[in-house]
């Protein structure tokens, strides 16, 4: 693979993925350390959002340590050069809240749908246009559907006026080929000066490759999470990539050894739980389930005594989306009356 | 028996839908159904139906108003179009039951405050959503028992049964509900999330309510109170059933629904959309009963 002389951006999750990973209880110190730390390494964007974006705060999905105003306003005066994004899920955070991010004075916002359901964005995709902001359409699940489908989507946030498309392998389940196709297609078929771009997960080991097959496709934006921190076995680890690009002589600016530093001295210490492919993150990847499934199964598997493994290879049978936490509660109810547990 | 004319504006999936349900009513006649599209599927079957149509939007209706007696008239187009829809049909003397989530009038949720409406001459009532219609009757029935401190609703409705109005106004359906399940729900803090699922088959319409109680739930009463309450929703929704729980976790209170259609229009499996129509003609047809009884008069206004 020959990616000589490319430019990319990297975009750094650990601060909204990752807080998935840290059941949305990140601190504002960790927070204000963490995004300081990417700052001064180079890392040209950094995402701070609630897991589930703007407005994520719920029964549902978590309630987070702070609210979204709190973690923008806190990290925004430490962070000189690099752009700061918020992302934002139609059907749970609104136009008001975007509107709040805005004035709390971020750089992008990242308007995320299921890769079926582009047609949901138009409201938050034309606001965050309107603003002026760098506005991202990003097609989650990406897997579940081929480039025709994704395509047809793609153009439709590009219509919105979005500046660049997200191909999204939600659930670490794509594998190098998968990518290729899909991204190859999606360039092809959006304007020149559209940016593209690929968030991973790591759930089959696959994060690093799947990020250079996306680059050798035709991608410009790059997501990771500083020591992989993100839902599922983490995102695509950043410091490990930008090793492997800079060795492939790819353009990141990225100071490696700052960005390893973050990864950890600072990140590493802040886990819960080693963030590896374990048996349910592996699932995650073998069954294309979304990532951040993963620890609400682990929940269900204490509380209903049913397998989280079984529960997620479950979900994924009956096509569950990002964003149906709520599910994995009422699956492992109905595998546990099945199996006679639960009256 | 005498019925009452009704309109039905909007030919799209809801439109659609009430209409067959509407033809069924002891209370509710209908006579007319407005589109903005000559080629739409749900013109040509009204006018099968014996309908009188118009591809031009309300203003294709209101001459004829008066004349066909047009008395109750259903807006399920969108909210953005709906303020001028109403301002229209009014003058013509007109109530306006309102599916779409506009909200210009007081909120409806027929098992939980459709007898409020009685008596108080309200000329707009809005049926709030889907997702507010199938979930508020559950945050009523904690809410009835003891203090809901907050309450959220996660409506997951197939990709096919949600239609272009919906996803072009999201917002509208997420902020709308949250403040139904506040204002009928009686949560003091409301919450809505909607999810679009594009499996195939399509899913059945499922919504899972989450209510937080101020104090430690009386778990006997409020079990009872959501049995009794799914029994009054039934009445309209005979698909409308308990899933999974209630569980009690700590003050968090859960319960996992899911709704079935008739299937009238849209397959079985919309339920979102039959919930809808369903308590939109309900509440037409206590309206429609009050007009009968002559405990409303309407009065069009003098132009």
């Amino acid at each position: 693979m020959n990616l000589n002389g490319k430019k990319i951006t990297i975009h750094d999750m650990s601060l909204r993925d990752g807080m998935h990973a840290k059941r949305h209880q990140i601190s504002l110190e960790q927070m204000i350390s963490v995004a300081s730390g990417l700052d001064a390494a180079g890392v040209p964007m950094i995402e701070v959002t609630h897991g589930d974006g703007l407005a994520g705060a719920s029964v549902n999905y978590g309630f987070p340590a702070h609210t979204d105003e709190e973690y923008l306003r806190a990290v925004r005066p430490h962070v000189k050069n690099a752009k700061i994004s918020a992302l934002l899920l139609p059907g749970i955070g609104t136009v008001p809240e975007l509107e709040m991010a805005a004035d709390c004075g971020v750089d992008t916002i990242r308007v995320a749908t299921h890769c079926t359901e582009a047609d949901v964005s138009e409201q938050h995709i034309t606001k965050s246009r309107e603003l002026g902001l760098d506005t991202v359409g990003f097609l989650m699940m990406a897997h579940m559907v081929g480039p025709e489908k994704l395509i047809e989507q793609a153009r439709l946030m590009e219509g919105y006026g979005a500046n660049c498309i997200y191909v999204t392998d939600s659930a670490g389940y794509m594998l190098p080929d998968d990518v290729t196709l899909r991204l190859k297609a999606v360039r092809e078929a959006l304007q020149p000066e559209t940016e593209l771009g690929f968030h991973g997960h790591h759930n089959l080991s696959l994060g690093v490759i799947n990020s250079l097959a996306a680059v050798e496709a035709g991608a410009n934006r790059i997501d990771g999470s500083a020591a992989g921190m993100g839902a599922g076995a983490g995102n695509t680890p950043l410091e490990v990539f930008v090793a492997v690009t800079e060795r492939m002589g790819v353009e990141t600016g990225v100071d490696l050894f700052k960005l390893m530093d973050v990864a950890e001295d600072l990140v590493v210490p802040m886990l819960d739980q080693p963030i590896r492919v374990d048996r349910d993150a592996l699932t995650l990847g073998y069954a294309g389930v979304y990532s951040s499934f993963l620890l609400f199964a682990k929940r269900a598997q204490q509380r209903y005594g049913v397998s989280s493994r079984d529960v997620l290879v479950e979900l994924g049978r009956r096509g569950m989306i990002g964003g149906q936490e709520d599910m994995i509660e009422d699956v492992a109810m109905e595998m546990a009356k099945a199996q006679g547990v639960l009256q | 028996m005498s019925k009452i004319n009704a309109a039905l504006i909007g030919s799209g999936n809801i439109g659609t839908d009430l209409l067959y349900k509407a033809l069924r009513s002891d209370w509710i006649n209908p006579v007319w159904m407005v589109g903005i599209d000559a080629d739409s599927e749900g013109l040509a079957r009204a006018r099968k139906l014996g309908l009188k149509t118009t591809h031009e939007g309300v203003d294709g209706m209101v001459p004829h108003m008066r004349e066909d007696k047009v008395q109750i008239c259903f807006d399920a187009t969108s909210a953005y179009v709906h303020g001028e829809n109403n301002r229209k049909v009014q003058e013509q003397g007109s109530i306006m039951i309102d599916l779409t989530p506009a909200a210009v009038g007081p909120f409806c949720v027929p098992p939980v405050n459709l007898k409020d409406h009685v008596g108080k001459r309200e000329l707009n009532v809005n049926m709030v959503t889907c997702g507010g219609q199938a979930t508020i009757p559950m945050v009523a029935a904690v809410s009835r028992v003891q203090p809901v401190s907050y309450g959220e609703i996660v409506a997951t409705v197939s990709s096919k049964s949600a239609g272009p109005g919906t996803r072009k106004n999201i917002d509208e359906f997420t902020q709308t509900t949250a403040g139904a399940v506040e204002k009928v729900g009686g949560a003091k803090q409301g919450k809505a999330i909607i999810i679009l699922n594009p499996a195939e088959p399509p899913l059945m319409m499922r919504d899972t309510v989450h209510c937080i109680t101020e104090d430690e739930p009386d778990q006997a009463a409020i079990t009872q109170s959501i049995q009794e309450m799914i029994q009054e929703v039934q009445k309209y929704v005979p698909g409308y059933r308990l899933k999974n729980g209630p569980v009690f976790d700590g003050n968090r209170v859960t319960v996992f629904m899911e709704v079935e259609g008739l299937g009238d229009y849209l397959p079985k499996y919309a339920g979102n959309l039959d919930i809808m129509t369903a308590a939109g003609l309900r509440t037409a047809e206590m309206f429609a009963e009050e007009i009968i009884n002559g405990t409303l008069v309407l009065q069009p206004e003098v132009a």
